[in-house]
């Protein structure tokens, strides 16, 4: 199991360098320039200057590897530095924004909080949701419950969120006047009171984004029992006289669960990646928002530094559920 | 004694409430919303409005614009003029003096030196200063003494409110900034997302694209201003999101830059908590003909280029034509509602600088038929004109934007009408407006026969924004397809009438030859056919008294008079 491990993370390490590469390269060559967003009261020869003053008139690969080495020694030792006050960055330039012209990370630093509070707990929530709702349903294939479980996922599936969201906060916002439609990021809960306003402002996103992944898991967990079920091994499980409670809830769940755990564990990076249309509609301004932004202004640091370590954590998360397998079933070794 | 003191006065400032007299920080908070979020607190490195106007918060210019564009004195005593002698007499210098006392937020003073040093910044060669522009023509600029600034020209300069006058151009404190000159000034995180300045709020909290935190500047001059005690800035969303958070939920007090459907404004406008408000500045929608041949037969470095004239709309009554075809009326009522108005001119504001050119406005589909049978352009078997066997067939190009789309398929009906073959073509805006001489899709390059956008002059005087259309402006191979003639018009007495402009001083004159400028491209050419005068539509809450909205500067110009109605 170590030796796969081991094995697994060298292997990363040149995918994430191909991964980088590829990155850079279309995020570079895709259409757009930093001076789009510009009025067009500035005349051309004052964008040309802004765009030196940029480093974006430089050659892709000087900038590439200028990069390289700023994502992975200037960055690191800026964070030591912050750490231990220590001095191995010696002030070397860090990866900026050439929207903000703000540290790159700063703003991730700034952003991750939010992301995870609303997307995490909404992932939480759906998981929540989901896994009952799958359980029941296959237990009780066809039943009413069964039937409205499919509708519920249905509905998850296929309404988008821009819609459900907008609808949400007509409801709950305009009409009942219950939350706010926009999320105050400097809110920090201290006390009782502070805690009630973030549930209050979590309340509509959560709800958005919990609906839709509780749709996906609840179908995976249904599909995954009812391949379960009809198995020899719980007929002989009936058969030696045990409860229904622990033939579903002890050998059928745990034998359902290697897939959906592959799916809930693959859907984590998605958490770090934020929600894009979700975040925009409730004002969350997690890392989806600044994703989208940047796109929008061709901020291409931004936006290669964001993708570059979704794939880190995509690349990280797939292993971790290769090793889930294992503890979670004991007849899957790698060695 | 004291106490007594105390009561009376307040009971004295309770009693003259709603009035705008409140003392300074006894309103609470004012809240903003911008659907684009604030990246950066300096204008001089970023021009987008979401940047400018919040910086204009705290970042103070010497004069300003007033609602009616008339420019007002900010930190000066008053606006120099060669009537009170601070301009000199050979228009090449202009003299401001600072008000006595003037301080920055921290306690410090505002200097001539200031000024002195903001210039220096800004005309730096290594700092990609995005307003650069406004410092054209200043030779050097230098403190007289401590608070006299004299900004010299390199030759006599008709309008010299151009350095720090407006939101564009604010005076940065030297003391904090004196390191960020040069390469640095895009380093310079700190300074950049929270400048001290001279306004009314400093900022106390920036997270960038997200929420910018202000308190009320204890230090601001007028001892009694602002009324809010401090003021936020959420950004992020969109243009109908922060709509509701003033119109519907009450959550904010004033959102920027709210253009959303007409049928939308209505119905926010009904649930009774604010209303919308529009600053109608110089921005005009309206469609460019390409005079030169954009034909992808034509080899690449003479395609679009003055070598060839454009087959079709070279003809001034197939122009003519597809103008009188479009009714302007509807296209500004589907697409802007309140916040548009139909127009014939490129420079459609200020009143004063604004031709009285109102014949394109009345739909007129029988005489452009009429023009088009003149033309010689007749219609075929297909209901298509054609003349000499070749189809009248139009590459209608704009970008990727809902009401955009809604005018191509509104103009396609009309000009298909009149036996127009008409295709169209979005494209991103990144690309579109990105300038990159390597893609065919630029509005520079204009590789279509027509194109629409919005394009807007900047500021009151409409000078630069008429030279524009100079022969020497066409973006061609040979200049990397910069410069801004799109059109790629070209008229020697055109050139010959702006050379008349640039020098020509009396206003009353200026605003005449503007004038005519704006007929030669409009009426009597068709080279521009202008759609809809557009407005920035912006809503505040029916709570937020003292808002007088402005196209000539920040929206948030007088901020220090806005009060909370009780």
């Amino acid at each position: 199991m170590l030796t796969f491990t081991l094995r697994r993370l060298l292997l990363a390490i040149p995918t994430l360098f191909v991964i980088s590469l590829v990155i850079f390269l279309l995020v570079d060559l895709a259409p757009g320039s930093p001076m789009s967003e510009i009025p067009l009261t500035v005349p051309p020869d004052v964008r040309r200057k802004m765009i030196e003053a940029l480093g974006a008139d430089q050659p892709v690969f000087v900038r590439y590897v200028l990069w390289l080495r700023q994502f992975f020694w200037v960055e690191p030792a800026t964070l030591f530095d912050g750490w231990f006050g220590t001095n191995w960055a010696g002030g070397e330039q860090r990866i900026l924004s050439w929207q903000s012209r703000a540290p790159v990370f700063t703003i991730i630093g700034q952003r991750i909080p939010q992301t995870l509070t609303v997307i995490g707990t909404a992932y939480l929530v759906g998981i929540l949701i989901a896994l009952p709702i799958g359980i029941y349903s296959a237990y009780r294939q066809y039943s009413l419950f069964d039937q409205l479980g499919t509708l519920f996922a249905m509905i998850g599936f296929s309404v988008p969120t821009f819609f459900s969201g907008t609808l949400i906060i007509i409801i709950f916002a305009v009409t009942l006047g219950w939350f706010p439609t926009k999320y105050d990021t400097n809110l920090h809960v201290t006390d009782w009171a502070s805690f009630v306003k973030q549930l209050q402002q979590m309340a509509m996103p959560v709800m958005t984004l919990g609906l839709a992944n509780a749709a996906v898991i609840s179908r995976y967990m249904r599909s995954s029992m009812l391949d379960n079920m009809g198995m020899d091994y719980v007929r002989t499980a009936r058969a030696k006289g045990m409860s229904e409670r622990v033939v579903v809830l002890k050998h059928v769940l745990r034998n359902s669960m290697i897939p959906v755990v592959t799916v809930i564990a693959l859907g984590i990076p998605s958490i770090f990646g934020g929600a894009i249309i979700t975040e925009n509609l409730f004002g969350v301004n997690g890392i989806g928002a600044a994703l989208i932004g940047a796109i929008h202004a061709s901020d291409l640091p931004m936006v290669q530094t964001l993708a570059f370590i979704f794939a880190v954590l995509i690349v990280s998360f797939n292993l971790i559920a290769d090793v889930l397998y294992g503890l979670l079933d004991p007849r899957i070794r790698y060695d | 004694m004291k106490l007594k003191t105390a009561l009376l006065g307040a009971a004295c400032a309770l009693s003259f409430a709603p009035a705008a007299f409140a003392d300074r920080g006894t309103d609470g908070e004012v809240k903003f919303t911008f659907p684009q979020a604030v990246s950066i607190m300096n204008p001089f490195l970023s021009s987008g409005t979401k940047d400018v106007y919040a910086a204009s918060l705290v970042l103070e210019p010497l004069a300003g614009f007033d609602a009616d564009g008339v420019i007002i004195p900010k930190l000066v005593t008053e606006i120099p003029t060669l009537e009170n002698g601070g301009i000199s007499a050979d228009l090449t210098s202009i003299t401001w003096k600072l008000l006595p006392d003037l301080k920055w937020s921290d306690g410090s003073p505002v200097t001539a030196d200031d000024a002195v040093f903001t210039a220096a910044y800004c005309m730096d060669p290594a700092g990609g200063c995005a307003q650069l522009s406004k410092f054209d023509g200043v030779a050097k600029v230098e403190a007289v003494d401590a608070s006299t600034v004299k900004v010299t020209f390199t030759g006599p300069k008709p309008n010299p409110y151009t350095a720090f006058v407006g939101a564009l151009s604010p005076i940065l404190q030297k003391a904090q900034f004196a390191a960020c000159q040069g390469a640095a000034a895009p380093t310079c995180t700190d300074p950049n997302n929270m400048p001290i300045g001279t306004g009314p709020f400093k900022v106390t909290g920036f997270t960038v694209n997200d929420t910018v935190t202000l308190a009320m500047n204890e230090n601001y001059r007028d001892p009694a201003k602002p009324a809010f005690a401090s003021a936020v800035i959420k950004g992020g969303g969109d243009a109908e999101g922060s709509a509701r958070a003033v119109m519907e939920t009450g959550e904010f007090d004033y959102a920027w830059n709210t253009q959303i459907p007409p049928d939308s404004q209505a119905s926010m406008t009904a649930a009774g908590k604010g209303e919308f408000v529009v600053a109608f500045g110089t921005l005009v929608e309206r469609i460019e003909m390409n005079m030169t041949d954009p034909d992808p037969a034509l080899p690449e470095g003479e395609r679009a280029t003055a070598k060839h004239p454009h087959p079709i709309l070279s003809d001034i009554k197939v122009r003519t034509a597809l103008s009188k075809a479009i009714d302007r009326q509807i296209l500004s009522d589907v697409g802007y509602g309140a916040g548009g108005k139909p127009t014939c001119n490129v420079v459609p504001a200020p009143d004063a600088w604004a031709s009285d050119n109102t014949g394109c406005i009345a739909q007129d589909m029988e005489g452009a038929k009429k023009l088009l049978d003149e033309a010689g352009w007749v219609p075929g078997a297909d209901g298509i004109r054609e003349k000499d066997g070749k189809k009248l067939h139009i590459l209608y190009q704009s970008t990727v934007n809902p009401i955009r789309q809604d005018f191509q398929a509104l103009v396609k009906d009309w000009w298909t009408e009149l036996g127009v073959d008409v295709e169209l073509k979005a494209i991103d805006p990144s690309v579109f407006f990105g300038g990159d001489a390597g893609s065919p899709d630029t509005f520079q390059k204009f590789y279509a026969d027509v194109e629409m956008y919005a394009n807007n002059s900047d500021g009151t005087d409409p000078e630069t924004y008429l030279s524009q259309y100079q022969c020497v402006n066409a973006p061609s191979p040979e200049n990397q397809w910069q410069g801004e003639n799109m059109n790629r018009y070209c008229d020697p007495a055109y050139d010959a009438k702006v050379k008349v402009l640039t020098t020509t001083v009396d206003v009353a004159e200026r605003q005449k030859i503007a004038k005519e400028l704006n007929d030669m491209v409009t009426k009597d050419s068709m080279t521009v056919i202008p759609l809809v005068h557009r407005g920035t539509l912006s809503a505040h809450s029916n709570t937020l008294g003292g808002v007088k909205i402005n196209a000539w500067d920040s929206e948030m110009w007088n901020v220090a008079d806005w009060f909370r109605v009780k």
